[in-house]
């Protein structure tokens, strides 16, 4: 099987601070796949420069699967989201048709299809027609998610996406994620809680500045591979 | 209704009645971007910093429309730029870079007015006069009008990404800088338009009282968009035969009106008026109830 996204060499930076070095990595379909490491271990850097935010020093980014801008699905912090922003969950996730619709196309049918199709399988059908701060944390969080599902892209890319979610609403947003992940796709999350990890991903990417460990959560999410991920000194490439 | 067609006999009010629908319109239309993207102060800034460059093109073009339009698009442009870039290259932030600037604009603006070889007061720009508004004014804010609301329209889906969620507008391909960049612009342009009819300070008024009135209305940016642009013509209206029949400026009339509306709103919209969630309260345990369903 090929990966569905490679990265080769790659270093990227924050701010012209390297943060993320030659990382060398291939994610495959139909997986979920949680980014640890410690803050500053460059996790929300290396998404921002998956999904083309942040240029590329070195190295480079294959894609297997669709090379547009559709193909991967950004899903930011909640903490940067403006709650407040007069739009309902329908409209948002109808934002997701955007790029596939264009600046002057008709909203045909078959986008709608789309967007009720991704509130249904994101269990917001009761609640299409809120305002979206008058949502829960995981309802807001599943609304972001059933945006990335309406753009039917490939590729997956959340930041921090359990933050701040209790227990019933991480489990629903993880059963929304399952079934992305086994209709063929690839889920990458930066994830700082450590006990649920072994429920929620199947892979594990180790991350501190440079790649300490990655494969499946099995074999990859042990002690001695954390203590190296965890250890005080963050890789700055710096000596 | 002779009451109401009254007033409209005289040519100057027929005018300042099509400005009134013109620049009531655009005026709302365009404050619902302001409004969602929090650009309500960089607006007021956008304003004051107009009058160095109305002042310069008075001295240079006198007052004909173009020459203002110009000047004043130069200047406020030249604030905004200006502010961005000493807030990318120093520690200084956003709003006290634009504050900073447009302060200075504003006070180099009143300094050069008295150089103005035409006889131009103060006045005239501060607060304008609608009833003095002649042809080519009227073109003017029509061909604003006409370029605003075909730009905003055309270009409200990538508009709104951008200005929803940077960084995923930006993953889709749009670009945002140039899309907040013309935002912008747009707005000098309205306040320049607005500029005969209720000058330099009140010009805000119109752009963010309909659509600040419309936000505490609706959840839906069309409604507001659409709508702020109907309260603002009806509103400019309404305005404007207030300052006939009670004798004072039309400016402040107008702004007054849209101020009233802003307040009514403020106290009872359905949904987020503060007095109508006061009166609807229920007993908590019923909140309770419904929260423990959801």
């Amino acid at each position: 099987m090929k990966p569905v996204l490679k990265l080769e060499d790659l270093t990227v930076s924050y701010n012209r601070i390297p943060a993320v070095h030659h990382l060398s990595v291939g994610f495959f379909a139909g997986s979920c796949v949680a980014l640890l490491g410690p803050n500053g271990a460059g996790k929300t850097t290396l998404l921002k420069a998956i999904a083309g935010l942040l240029p590329i020093e070195t190295g480079r980014i294959f894609r297997e699967r669709g090379s547009g801008r559709s193909a991967i699905a950004y899903v930011p912090q909640r903490e940067s989201v403006d709650w407040d922003f007069p739009i309902t969950v329908r409209g948002l996730v109808e934002m997701g048709r955007y790029p596939a619709v264009g600046i002057w196309g008709r909203f045909g049918a078959a986008d709608r299809e789309a967007v009720a199709e991704a509130i249904r399988i994101c269990d917001l059908t009761d609640l299409a027609d809120r305002q979206i701060s008058a949502l829960s944390g995981g309802q807001q969080q599943r609304a972001f998610l059933a945006r990335a599902w309406a753009q039917q892209a490939e590729i997956y890319l959340l930041d921090e996406p359990f933050t701040g979610l209790d227990r019933n609403a991480s489990a629903s947003f993880s059963a929304a994620l399952r079934r992305l992940r086994d209709s063929g796709k690839l889920l990458i999350a930066s994830h700082h809680d450590l006990k649920n990890v072994a429920e929620l991903f199947d892979h594990v990417l180790l991350l501190n500045g440079e790649l300490v460990a990655f494969g499946t959560t099995a074999e990859t999410f042990t002690t001695d591979n954390l203590d190296r991920a965890y250890q005080t000194h963050v890789f700055s490439g710096h000596p | 209704m002779s009451w109401l067609a009254e007033p409209f006999q005289y040519e100057f009010m027929q005018r300042a009645l099509v400005a009134c629908l013109l620049i009531g319109f655009t005026n709302g239309f365009l404050g619902s971007f302001v409004v969602i993207r929090r650009l309500a102060l960089m607006a007021d800034a956008l304003s004051h910093s107009l009058l160095p460059g109305l002042a310069v093109a008075a001295i240079f073009f006198g007052l004909s429309p173009g020459g203002l339009l110009f000047g004043g698009l130069l200047a406020a442009i030249f604030v905004a730029l200006g502010g961005h870039l000493i807030a990318q290259s120093s520690r200084i932030k956003d709003e006290t870079a634009i504050a900073s600037l447009y302060i200075v604009a504003f006070a180099l603006g009143i300094a050069i007015i008295k150089y103005a070889g035409v006889k131009v007061s103060l006045d005239h720009f501060l607060f304008g006069n609608i009833l003095g508004v002649g042809d080519g004014d009227l073109w003017t804010t029509y061909a604003i009008s006409c370029l605003t609301l075909l730009l905003l329209v055309g270009f409200q889906r990538p508009l709104l990404l951008a200005m929803f969620e940077a960084s995923v507008a930006r993953t889709q391909g749009v670009r945002v800088g140039l899309l907040l960049g013309l935002l912008v612009v747009l707005i000098v342009l309205a306040m320049v338009s607005s500029l005969q009819a209720i000058g330099v300070l009140l010009a805000l008024g119109l752009l963010i009282l309909p659509a600040a009135t419309m936000y505490l209305l609706s959840d839906s940016y069309a409604v507001m968009g659409w709508g702020g642009a109907i309260l603002g013509t009806l509103g400019a209206m309404a305005g404007l035969l207030l300052s006939f029949w009670a004798n004072i400026p039309s400016g402040p009339a107008i702004v007054l009106v849209l101020g009233a509306t802003f307040l009514a709103a403020y106290l009872f919209s359905p949904k987020y008026g503060v007095l109508s969630r006061r009166l609807r309260k229920r007993h908590l345990h019923e909140e309770s109830l419904e929260r423990w369903k959801h």
